[in-house]
């Protein structure tokens, strides 16, 4: 048995899972290829790997909601087969999803009596949540609908569900991605606390700092192989990550910025909320200046769809001198109009808004391009060829990987689509950039090419507005950072003067006090 | 007079009910099926076949049940089977039954039909004014009625209503906890099927005992509309069918008051109080929203 | 057993065009099972339906007069759904498109000029594109669903027409009968012999109307806005393109070319206003429009396939004494095969056997 609290691992007794040579092709994609992995009771067990290693196959099979093509399952010493979610949970496994699993129609007893066993007494459950909400930690009121919770408050709803069926063995996919860096801690503490009282833990991740401090041992998976094991506690960020993307990942080169002239400025952006859950945006004030790398962090749903939006003119801000490109006005300026100007924009979704995804890649170089007078399209008429031209430089400049010369979209993988619509941008050399989650999803190379292109087409003296929620990237290419809280923007600061404390405290609603007499 | 409007008021809100309780379950549960029209016309055509050819209009309720939810799987397979786009999937659906349900019943029309008999119980549906609207109704009425008491019941109440509802709000979701949407989905439209055809059948039964081409008249479009008006809640549906039951009879009544418009005119209010009622019910977005299956109308496909 | 669908990473060019024949053929293995129920040969059902009726010029001239207002129905439908816009009520359009253009003829007969013609057609297309205006305004406004309001607005545009023909618009000289007068010669459409076939100009209009269709469609910076918003409207407004307007530009389209077609059913066969003047061409043209893939290159080619069912309806009637009505039920099922096959262009279907896969196993 693993002892509470030390982190040594004694693997003498009988895994609580072990994973045996498991398969699972999908087509003719190998999504896990003789996998094994094992995990003893009590044991905080963190499974690495890139996006597109196999980590998620390997969980949804251990969770029945795959079935494996070959290779087995040992539960507590024994084979078994399982087939479905349910069976999963009958057996002791629970699962808490990187994007959540709830009903947001309904209310948070009825999404825990959903992943109850038939014939649960509901009064009872809501009393149940209520303690055992309390008893861990993670309060919770039972009749609320899910759709009135915060992004925090849900994934508590996740773990409670979870706790209720009284695992043996919780699967954790990504959870503090949604997190400030202070519920990510909280939640540790959670972890650390179950894992004393026997529960073992499957802990997703790619944040390596955060394996390294709270799990007791590391399964790390490359292009659907475990490649290596090891106790994180030895090793340091560097090794992880090397044995994660398997060679070393190309530095990024970055000079101090010499910031130049105001190219981007916000001027008191007052954006009312659309729709019943939306943010509204508060007096919000930035300027971006020519040379520099502007960075917005916050949690997810705390306006930067709205700030998107209101930067792009999808929905135009109520006055023109809210939004400034270059001195001139645009806040009531639809999105070619500031493309014209100089701007462009890469949105967080790259399928469904950055593109369309059974379009061409040609195609879809005329969506964001037909405006901006490049010769794309003539009297009213596509010029197909010229796109395919754009197409062409893009893929050389950024090593975009597809099959065919002209592919859908969506046949592209995560990475190398990123690749393309951000390629797609920064090859127009605009004077303003402004993008969303630049890198999200998308493999250690990819990434790295890209924040590299953003830091290049900066110097080269234009703006770049990064809006992330990764703070590891934030740091890795921000020259100023100011963040984003229920539509309030905290003062850019220098980035070297900024710690991750004070950012997590400025989301956690520092940022709003600002706006407030 | 009050009397006679009142019961003419249940005939016409009772195939409305009828059909857009089947449909509210279906759409619960994330399928929208706009061929409710085309399986009431095939429930009206079935139910007056067998009622005709059995010569027992009990025999035509369970014929009209069955042949709406036959032709609710034809359905059910392109959109659930074949992920076919839904709407379209609907409208193919409404024009299959009419042209099927004209084809079946060219040899019945004009042929005499038998009514359904209504409930007779000695002294009760005696008693002066309530007593025929209470108690000297026909079983459809009476189902009706029990449809939306059970469907409330079943929504709200039941596991298996909150899988229904879990599987049209999060259709993602229900599957990775590991439930089976495909099979609910089925289900769900089978229910609205055999509830269309019970409304078709009261057509060609109760309402007019014969078999008249398109006689369902827009019906179940009109059900549809009852749905987005009830924002999903069966006891809202059943006041809306009477309020719509009863537009559609104040055509007949002013037509013998004789105030001189003309009886198209008078015909078109069904019509065009549908349309009202819809713009008037979307200018209010925010209180439909909650209800509204999140998953209506978009198709799942299982990644294996 | 079950069928199980694994999705392609591109979509098949192959099934594009495949799919709708594959259609084709389910329809024809349909009918020849109808005809082998109603105890005739099937392969003389199947000649007499699909083949006997484009064997004569008469035929073939019935063909094109039946396909020119489903052409030019689907082509506006196309629009519209490639766009996201579910007009469903071609039909309604078609008939408030006929009415306007029949005021001239009806309300001042003796207005002889060769105006009359465009006047008519003019009014015509601008009746059923202020009519399909209504939903398509009631859904940018208000966000009103416009499956139901246009579906509703036909019974209404319905109604409206049997009221004239039968008050204010009826033919004092005529028995009675709910028509009005006879149009003049100057407001009917004359047929002229091409290659031994009769025709008037209706058949043309829509052939040119496809081609422009086409090169729109597929060259233009128009055709690419309705196709984008359509399948990803998020993307659309990031190109700076918007819904509303396309919701308003396309039924309008859609309601001027059911007018167009209404008038000129009114203009070249019937001649006069009658409480029924089309037998369901806005709805046929639904499945026009799917059964061509939305492509108006398909679309005529589908035009041409249904209004030989209508032939085939009437021929099976009068040698094989079956209901013509055996025509819509094909039609209907049409429909049904088309959006079935369409599957096959973005997924394979696997058939698999034994127990039940990943979520759809029994739940404890």
């Amino acid at each position: 048995m693993a002892t509470a609290g030390g982190r040594a691992r004694d693997t003498s007794g009988t895994p609580l899972l072990e994973v045996r040579d498991v398969v699972k092709t999908f087509g003719s994609n190998v999504a896990n290829d003789s996998v094994s992995l094992k995990v003893m009771p009590g044991e905080i067990h963190a499974l690495l790997g890139e996006n597109g290693a196999g980590k998620s196959t390997l969980v949804k099979i251990i969770y029945g909601a795959l079935q494996p093509d070959a290779g087995e399952i040992l539960w507590k010493g024994r084979p078994v087969s399982v087939g479905s979610p349910a069976e999963a949970r009958a057996l002791g496994i629970g699962m808490v999803f990187q994007h959540f699993s709830l009903f947001e129609a309904l209310t948070v007893a009825e999404n825990i009596a959903l992943a109850m066993p038939k014939g649960t007494d509901a009064r009872k459950l809501g009393r149940t949540i209520a303690e055992v909400s309390r008893d861990y930690g993670l309060p919770l009121e039972p009749d609320t609908r899910v759709a009135d919770l915060s992004v925090g408050e849900r994934q508590r709803v996740e773990i409670v569900r979870c706790l209720l069926q009284n695992p043996a063995l919780i699967i954790m996919d990504e959870p503090t991605s949604v997190l400030t860096p202070q519920e990510a801690d909280q939640l540790f503490e959670t972890l650390k606390r179950l894992a004393s009282e026997g529960c073992a833990i499957l802990y997703i991740s790619h944040r390596l700092e955060e394996v390294r401090a709270i799990c007791h041992h590391a399964t790390i998976m490359r292009r659907a192989k475990v490649v290596s094991e090891t106790d994180p506690t030895r090793e340091t960020v560097g090794t992880l990550a090397r044995m994660m993307v398997g060679s070393h990942v190309a530095e990024i080169h970055r000079e101090r910025a010499v910031p130049g002239a105001t190219r981007l400025e916000l001027r008191g952006l007052d954006v009312p909320a659309t729709g019943p859950f939306g943010v509204a945006l508060k007096a919000i004030d930035l300027t971006v200046r020519a040379g520099e790398i502007v960075a917005i962090a916050g949690v997810a749903g705390n306006g930067q769809g709205e700030l998107f939006d209101a930067l792009s003119g999808e929905n135009p801000a109520p006055s023109d001198g809210m939004v400034l490109i270059d001195g001139k006005p645009v806040g009531h300026r639809g999105v070619n109009v500031r493309r014209r100007a100089g701007a462009a924009f890469v949105p967080e979704e790259r399928l469904g808004h950055g593109a369309v995804p059974g379009f061409r890649l040609s195609e879809n170089v005329v969506l964001t391009r037909h405006g901006t007078r490049e010769g794309i399209t003539r009297s009213g008429f596509t010029k197909v060829a010229v796109a395919g031209r754009v197409v062409t430089d893009v893929t050389d400049r950024f090593d975009v990987r597809k099959g065919t010369p002209d592919p859908e979209a969506r046949s592209l993988s995560g990475g190398n689509l990123q690749k393309f619509v951000v390629g797609r941008e920064v090859h127009r050399e605009p004077g303003i950039l402004v993008i969303a989650q630049p890198t999200w999803g998308v493999d250690a190379g990819a990434a790295a090419v890209i924040r590299q292109a953003l830091i290049d087409l900066a110097r080269a003296g234009s703006a770049v507005l990064v809006i992330s929620q990764d703070l590891d990237e934030i740091f890795e290419v921000a020259d100023r950072i100011a963040v984003i809280s229920r539509g309030h923007l905290s003062a850019a600061k220098d980035a070297a003067e900024m710690t991750r404390e004070e950012i997590g405290l400025l989301m956690a609603g520092g940022a709003e006090k600002r706006g407030e007499p | 007079m009050l009397e006679a409007i009142i019961l003419t008021v249940i005939t016409a809100a009772t195939p409305l009910l009828l059909a857009s309780i089947g449909e509210l379950v279906a759409e619960r549960s994330g399928v929208l099926n706009l061929g409710v029209e085309g399986m009431m016309v095939m429930g009206a055509v079935a139910g007056f076949a067998a009622t005709v050819t059995t010569g027992s209009p009990f025999a035509g309720i369970l014929a009209g049940l069955v042949a709406g939810v036959l032709v609710s799987l034809l359905f059910a397979f392109a959109t659930l089977t074949l992920v076919a786009n839904q709407v379209a999937s609907g409208l193919a659906l409404t024009l299959f039954g009419l042209g099927l349900s004209g084809l079946l019943g060219e040899s019945f029309v004009g042929k005499p039909g038998i009514k359904l008999p209504s409930l007779h119980i000695p002294g009760l549906t005696d008693l002066p004014f309530v007593g025929r609207i209470l108690f000297g109704q026909d079983i459809l009425v009476y189902i009706s009625f029990a449809l939306v008491a059970a469907v409330s019941w079943f929504l709200f109440r039941t596991r298996a209503g909150l899988i229904l509802r879990a599987v049209g709000d999060n259709h993602v979701s229900a599957h990775a906890l590991g439930y089976p949407v495909i099979r609910v989905r089925y289900l769900a439209v089978m229910f609205g099927g055999a509830c269309a055809g019970l409304g078709g059948a009261y057509l060609s039964i109760a309402y007019t005992p014969l078999w008249v081409e398109n006689m369902t008249a827009g019906r179940g479009w009109i059900a549809l509309a009852l749905v987005v008006f009830s924002s999903w809640l069966p006891w809202r549906l059943a006041i809306g069918a009477y309020l719509f039951g009863a537009v559609s009879i104040l055509q007949l009544h002013t037509q013998t008051l004789g105030l001189g418009v003309p009886a198209q005119f008078l015909s078109m209010l069904p019509y065009v109080a549908t349309v009202l009622v819809l713009v008037v019910l979307s200018g209010n977005r925010r209180a439909a929203k909650f209800n509204t299956p999140a998953c209506l109308g978009t198709p799942f496909v299982p990644d294996r | 057993m079950r069928l199980e669908l694994v999705k392609r990473a591109e979509m098949s060019r192959a099934m594009m065009v495949l799919s709708p024949l594959i259609a084709v053929a389910l329809t024809v293995v349909a009918a020849a099972i109808v005809f082998a129920v109603s105890g005739h040969n099937p392969l003389t059902g199947i000649w007499l339906f699909f083949l006997e009726p484009v064997t004569s010029l008469w035929g073939l001239e019935q063909l094109l007069i039946k396909a020119t207002p489903l052409i030019v129905i689907g082509l506006g439908l196309a629009v519209c759904y490639l766009s996201n816009n579910w007009n469903i009520g071609a039909e309604g359009q078609l008939t408030i498109g006929a009415i306007v253009g029949s005021a001239i003829p009806v309300l001042a007969p003796e207005f002889d000029s060769w105006v009359v013609l465009p006047l008519m057609v003019a009014m015509a297309m601008a009746g059923g594109a202020a009519y399909a205006a209504v939903p398509a305004v009631l859904k940018t406004r208000f966000g009103t669903n416009e499956i139901l309001t246009s579906l509703m607005l036909v019974y209404v545009a319905g109604l409206f027409l049997d009221w004239l023909v039968r008050g204010p618009w009826r033919d004092p000289k005529g028995f009675n009968f709910p028509i009005t007068v006879t149009f003049n010669p100057s407001a009917t459409l004359d047929s002229f012999p091409v290659g031994g076939l009769w025709l008037n100009l209706s058949a043309p209009i829509a052939l040119l109307l496809v081609i422009v269709f086409a090169v729109v469609m597929r060259f233009t910076l128009k055709g690419f806005e309705i196709r984008v918003l359509g399948q990803s409207p998020r993307a659309g407004a990031f190109a700076g393109f918007s819904a509303r307007r396309m919701t308003l530009f396309a039924f309008l389209l859609s309601g001027a070319l059911a007018g167009l077609a209404g008038i000129m059913v009114v203009m070249s066969e019937i001649q006069k206003l009658q409480p029924v003047i089309s037998p369901g061409y806005g709805f046929t043209a639904i499945i026009v429009a799917f059964l061509g893939r939305l492509n108006p290159v398909g679309i005529l080619v589908a035009g041409l396939v249904i209004a030989l069912s209508y032939l085939g309806g009437e021929a099976i009637q009068t040698s094989m004494q079956m209901s013509s009505k055996v025509a819509t039920v094909l039609q209907g099922m049409l429909l049904f095969f088309v959006l079935a096959c369409d599957t096959l262009i973005l997924y394979r279907i696997r058939l698999v056997r034994g127990r039940h896969g990943a979520g759809e196993g029994a739940h404890a």
